[in-house]
């Protein structure tokens, strides 16, 4: 299916909930609220003629305009075809709903979302902290992040 | 001790094998800090992997020595500026007595650090203690 196919059934079944895209470029992406992320990803992993059964990543984005996001590279291995999810979210209320229910994959890559950026995935089963230690304040992927002067005794600037 | 954390660990590896034989100087590979008189820290420390080899230090028996090898454990390496979670250098938690520079170093480098240690070892004395 084409990008243009895969946003007409997602907009028929969805309607306000697909806010943006943008088809003409490398990766074509459609932007969706995220209220309501994980209903279109059930549906887009089981409606026969999308089925993308594989999310190749999720990545958390910091805009630097106060506002936080999550990109979704999807994949189908049956139709070989590949779509790109956007959702926002504001950094006062950092929350999306998770797909960790529908792809396994996405409970790591959440995980490091919300490690890096604070990204919090409502319905997430085990939302804590991966790659940092779990006690690091701070996330630092984020754009006003500083540099801590000291973590447990050791000076961490050069 | 061999600590082999990230890339400098395949140089340690490739100093191991046949063509740049550690063990030769003596050198033997233990799996274990208990057992062991020298540890090579190679590779990047992260803070979060810090205390892990401050606990490892804490457990060789004495006498001990430490080498740094690659320019991550002597001061950071190239996430000198920007590596927020990377500690500048292993001699921030334990004391270093040899430094091997490189990026990562090269076999032969690190046969110069091991030898280096090893006249470092000969020179001490039994009565006066150093530092």
């Amino acid at each position: 299916m084409t990008p243009q196919e895969i946003l007409e059934t997602l907009s028929s079944n969805f309607g306000d909930a697909i806010l943006e895209s943008k088809l003409d470029v490398l990766q074509p992406w459609i932007r969706i609220a995220s209220h309501r992320t994980k209903e279109i990803c059930f549906f887009l992993r089981d409606e026969d003629l999308l089925t993308f059964d594989y999310m190749s990543c999720l990545s958390g984005v910091d805009y630097n305009d106060g506002k936080l996001g999550v990109v979704y590279h999807l994949a189908s291995m049956i139709h070989k075809h590949k779509i790109v999810l956007k959702t926002h979210c504001t950094k006062d209320s950092p929350h999306v709903q998770s797909v960790a229910e529908v792809w396994g994959t996405a409970n790591w890559h959440e995980r490091e979302a919300y490690d890096m950026y604070g990204i919090v995935f409502d319905g997430h089963p085990d939302l804590r902290r991966m790659l940092l230690p779990y006690d690091w304040e701070g996330h630092p992927l984020r754009k006003d992040y500083k540099v801590p002067e000291f973590y447990n005794g050791m000076k961490v600037p050069y | 001790m061999q600590f082999g954390i990230a890339c400098c660990a395949i140089e340690m590896m490739a100093a191991s094998a046949s063509n740049f034989d550690i063990m030769r100087f003596g050198v033997i590979p233990r799996a274990t800090p208990r057992q062991t008189d020298v540890m090579f820290v190679a590779g990047t420390v992260t803070l979060k992997m810090a205390s892990r080899i401050k606990r490892l230090y804490d457990q060789m028996p004495e006498p001990r020595y430490i080498i740094s090898m690659g320019s991550c454990a002597n001061c950071g390496g190239p996430y000198w500026e920007h590596g927020y979670h990377v500690l500048k250098g292993v001699d921030r938690v334990i004391p270093v007595d040899v430094y091997v520079p490189g990026c990562p170093p090269r076999p032969e480098a690190l046969l110069e650090g091991i030898i280096k240690l090893q006249e470092k070892v000969r020179k001490e004395s039994m009565i006066k203690k150093s530092a």
